[in-house]
């Protein structure tokens, strides 16, 4: 019925796989075969992702899914399909709104803004660190992992200094290729020391997010152990990936870069533009029809999955013309990294404040800051399922 | 121009308030959107239909 599967090598480091690319160019939507043999689908076309996401009748819970990741049959055979608790992200409604509204207070537009001078403290800092060491450094370790780390940790009450296991089990949680064994023990590592920290939180509270949760009376120890995952996890993986993959494409397109450094009226857009550049979200979402569900005039039947593959989405020329190109001053509102929805990314704003904030800074205090490496010895992280660079030698 | 909300389905994604503030804020509690005014101010129409498209869960419409 169906002989494509999804592939997630790259052929060049900042474009979509050529097969992916190739059938949006054919059609929106596509028969995919997932890794089980299951044959369900792949979009590809703007408007339909738009349509997928945003339609009730798919789901985002585990129990029925089929995954397109070979790695990641061995996993459900060990675990199962169960949702952890409190892992709202892959609930549906209204089960995933209570949790949701527990949480989005914490995550107002206003309320980031309110972080800002704090996010530009935690980057001076680093960039204090990198001219004193001096270059070259990985910028990845030295700049675009520690301010997003900094800053859940300091916005949840997690204990910065205890950063070296969750940040090492965080990075074997996304690797595609990790062994279930591996998976089922990082899991369980960080959940037990969330655990432990949320119990001496119950005990000892701080001016923090998961005080504050605790306070609320709403969630058991289980839950919030499930939350506190989800935003430390996803605090981690995500911000960090953009600043790195983000200044490594502004290296190789100079005009774009001095275009960011130089003139603090792009910054709000270019930030916008990177993330549908770069798209570091390649690999899902997937959802599963609960029902029979027709998206442009193709029938999604009950038991199907879909998956969006939203790197190819955010270049869909309908939507955006000559979206092969990166250009800080196209209006790059309306894509779709974040997701669209009821899952949309909660931590949006914050991501935004931190990229506002980082990348002009670095820009400007190392305006000579260029590769240390050419950029063919750049390691991609098409093993991840959030995409980036493992490292970024630069120097200035 | 009317602009209505449904809190109901909002989840203080936040796109609202982000792209018009002049119109849209967001609860302190929930996160969920406040129409600050039912009607744009002058010049904002435009501004008030792209909050429209960008939020994810249909909870604000113009007409």
């Amino acid at each position: 019925m169906s002989d494509f599967t999804l592939p997630m090598t790259r052929q060049r480091p900042f474009d979509p796989p050529e097969e992916v690319a190739e059938l949006r160019q054919q059609a929106s939507m596509h028969r995919m075969t997932y890794a089980d043999g299951h044959v369900g689908w792949l979009v590809t076309g703007y408007a339909e992702a738009r349509a997928v996401l945003a339609h009730p009748g798919f789901s985002n819970r585990p129990e029925k899914m089929h995954s397109p990741i070979p790695a990641r049959l061995e996993l459900v055979k060990e675990r199962g399909y169960g949702v952890p608790r409190g892992w709202f992200l892959r609930m549906d409604a209204p089960e995933h709104t209570r949790y949701r509204k527990l949480l989005t207070g914490q995550f107002t537009v206003r309320r980031m803004k309110a972080l800002e001078s704090r996010i530009a403290e935690i980057t001076n800092a680093c960039l204090d660190d990198m001219a004193a060491a001096g270059g070259p450094v990985d910028l990845v370790q030295a700049f675009a992992l520690p301010i997003p780390s900094l800053v859940i940790c300091e916005l949840l009450g997690v204990p910065y200094d205890d950063r070296a296991q969750f940040q090492e089990d965080s990075k074997i949680l996304v690797n595609l290729e990790t062994k279930a064994d591996d998976v089922l023990a990082a899991l369980g590592r960080v959940s037990a020391y969330l655990h432990g920290l949320i119990q001496r939180k119950r005990k000892e509270p701080a001016d923090d997010l998961l005080s504050g949760l605790i306070e609320s009376g709403e969630l058991d120890d289980e839950e919030l152990t499930g939350v506190a995952f989800l935003l430390l996890v996803a605090g981690h993986e995500t911000t960090a990936n953009m600043l790195g993959l983000g200044t490594y494409a502004l290296l190789t397109n100079p005009d774009q870069l001095a275009a960011m450094r130089d003139d603090p009226s792009v910054v709000d857009n270019g930030v916008e533009e990177l993330l549908r550049y770069l798209t570091i979200i390649h690999l899902g979402p997937f959802r599963l029809a609960t029902e029979d569900v027709e998206i442009s005039g193709n029938l999604i039947k009950e038991g199907e999955m879909v998956g969006v593959h939203l790197p190819v989405v955010n270049r869909d020329p309908s939507r955006f013309p000559d979206g092969e190109h990166l250009d800080v001053t196209r209006p790059a509102g309306g894509h779709m990294t974040f997701g669209h929805g009821i899952h949309q990314c909660l931590g949006q704003q914050l991501a935004r404040a931190e990229m506002r904030i980082a990348y002009p800074a670095l820009l400007r205090r190392f305006p000579a800051l260029r590769l240390a490496v050419t950029p063919e010895e750049v390691p991609m992280r098409s093993d991840m399922s959030i995409y980036g660079v493992h490292r970024l030698p630069v120097t200035w | 121009m009317e602009i209505k909300a449904d809190t109901t389905v909002c989840i203080g994604a936040g796109m609202c308030a982000l792209t018009v503030p002049e119109v849209f804020d967001q609860s302190e509690d929930e996160g969920t959107v406040v129409l600050l005014r039912q009607t744009p101010p002058d010049g904002q129409e435009e501004a008030v239909r792209r909050a429209v498209t960008l939020c994810p869960s249909g909870a604000i419409s113009a007409s």
